[in-house]
């Protein structure tokens, strides 16, 4: 009987072999068919530097507008016990099912010339469509819930004893906050913080229709990525690995930081 | 006997189903398995026939498609329409087509380069012609082709790397000799852009919208169903491009016969007229 569990084990790892298969087929395809010159040569061409220094500048700004904000939320839904928590819970989530072409035309509804807040920002001189700013409200729309989600949890992972240890010892919500939380939900903070980096590199849907493109100002990799699939498979190939080896490395770093907590 | 894989749970109330669960849920994972390819096991034959259209024929071709279905019972047509680069592309990637329609002839020939279309079998069947269009209210209130070079203007293009974005610039080049233009003209107008998109029909989106004061775009897409919501500023001949949309049927189809029946109909007295309802200018002498 003894033998059955390895068994079962090795025909689940044999079932899992066809999506496994299937996830890494394109990314070698991809990798294969980009020549090491090819990216060298493209790594150091105009567009295709500047894709990748918006896309870096854009991204980090998007993830410091998703921490500062989204540190609060989180805090809020750590634990959402009445019903209001667990619709603003659900209303997190919801940027991450919402296909992102939906996110840009809504971003573009709310915050376009002709949207709701349109004519108030344009009166302040602010027109937030085609600019680089949109590029940052896209990406932060849909990679804030990745972060919201992982510190909610990191925060609601803490002993609530320490907590009152501390308090009872006089220190202040600020102190506590300061060398007890942040400390305690620290890696569930870095690795949400990842994700969410990773995913607003990876961004296009949503900016392509809210922040239109244009080379320096609003042409994030992906973006040139489907620009170049038009023109030059080269420079989409070449962007293609690029992007994945940083969302790879990404991932991994997120994850080992995860590890190391435990 | 115990069973190694139940030894964590607790002895009072074990369910006894079948002796190992493991197993249970693993057939019942076979099973879902099997429904699920039962499921995909093929319908009854329809024959389907694979049009690459660029996206500029998306209405027109979207009608002929059903005018062609409903005389070929049997026959399904299925578009994919995308700028002309793009089919190409996938058409060199070996992408199963029976058809292509291009938006230039030059995406023809990197067709027939490809080895995807033999030399010789495109047909010229429509052309189309640039428009300048602006949001109903006007908001750039432009008047002349002039105006698009008005400082702070919010224009949106195409992208040179779709057709109708490299005749856009054509225009541009044009104007460089033509007097009232010129270099200063060229210059002005290309600091407008505040967008290179996708396809004149982003383009016609972002203006329609208000977004945008003003796009290049062709003629037949204001013939769509945003005509309400759009004005548009003529491009006299000396400064358009005609852009001319060849058809051909792909080498290694899969239904040949009915690709040249499509042709056919394309090039048709009926399908031309279709083609000059949605404000394509017909090929017919």
């Amino acid at each position: 009987m003894n033998n059955r569990k390895p068994a079962a084990g090795g025909l689940w790892r044999l079932l899992s072999v066809p999506l496994l298969v299937f996830f890494l087929l394109p990314l070698v395809a991809l990798v294969a068919r980009a020549s090491p010159e090819s990216i060298a040569a493209n790594l150091v061409s105009m567009p295709v530097r500047q894709a990748i220094g918006l896309s870096f500048s854009t991204t980090m700004a998007s993830i410091a507008i998703v921490f500062v904000f989204g540190i609060p939320v989180a805090w809020l839904l750590k634990s959402p016990r009445t019903r209001l928590e667990r619709l603003t819970d659900t209303l997190v989530d919801l940027p991450t099912v919402l296909p992102p072409s939906v996110a840009g035309i809504a971003l573009l509804l709310a915050f376009g010339r002709r949207g709701l807040l349109g004519p108030g920002l344009h009166a302040m001189g602010v027109d937030v469509a085609f600019t680089t700013l949109a590029v940052v409200l896209a990406q932060t729309f849909v990679s804030a819930p990745f972060f919201i989600k992982s510190a909610a949890i990191a925060f609601a992972g803490i002993d609530i004893d320490l907590v009152q240890a501390a308090e009872l010892d006089g220190a202040g919500a600020w102190q506590i906050f300061r060398h007890i939380t942040m400390p305690l939900a620290w890696a569930g903070l870095v690795s949400g913080l990842v994700m969410s980096w990773a995913r607003a590199l990876g961004e296009f849907g949503a900016t392509i229709l809210f922040a239109g493109n244009l080379p320096g100002v609003t042409q994030t990799m992906p973006l040139a990525i489907y620009i170049g699939f038009e023109a030059n498979l080269d420079i989409a190939v070449t962007l293609s690995v690029i992007l994945m080896a940083l969302s790879f490395t990404a991932l991994l770093l997120a994850k080992a930081l995860l590890n190391r907590s435990r | 006997m115990q069973n190694p894989l139940m030894a964590h749970v607790p002895e009072i109330k074990r369910p006894v189903i079948i002796g190992n669960t493991a197993l249970l849920s693993f057939g019942t994972f076979v099973f879902v398995l099997l429904v699920l390819l039962a499921a995909c096991s093929p319908a009854p034959v329809v024959i389907t026939l694979k049009v690459f259209a660029a996206s500029s024929l998306q209405d027109v071709f979207t009608k002929m498609a059903t005018a062609f279905e409903a005389a070929n019972p049997g026959v399904k047509v299925a578009i994919n329409f995308a700028g002309s680069q793009q089919l190409v592309q996938q058409l060199a990637q070996s992408a199963s087509a029976d058809v292509f329609a291009s938006a230039n002839p030059a995406q023809m020939t990197a067709a027939i380069k490809a080895g995807r279309v033999v030399s010789g079998t495109a047909k010229d069947f429509a052309r189309n012609r640039l428009v300048v269009v602006m949001p109903k209210d006007n908001p750039g209130k432009l008047q002349t082709l002039q105006d698009l070079g008005k400082p702070g203007l919010k224009l949106v293009l195409a992208t040179k790397e779709v057709p109708v974005g490299q005749y856009s610039m054509d225009y541009l080049t044009k104007t460089l000799n033509e007097a009232g233009f010129g270099t200063a003209y060229r210059d002005a107008v290309l600091k407008n852009v505040v967008s290179y998109e996708e396809s004149a029909r982003a383009v016609l989106s972002k203006v329609s919208l208000g977004e945008a004061d003003a796009g290049i775009i062709y003629l037949t897409d204001i013939a769509s169903d945003l005509k309400d919501k759009v004005i548009s500023i003529e491009i006299p001949d000396a400064l358009n491009t005609v852009a001319v949309y060849p058809i051909a049927p792909i080498k290694d189809a899969e239904q040949p016969d009915h690709a040249a029946k499509f042709l056919e109909f394309v090039l048709s007295k009926a399908g031309q007229k279709m083609l000059s309802d949605y404000g394509f200018a017909t090929v017919t002498p």
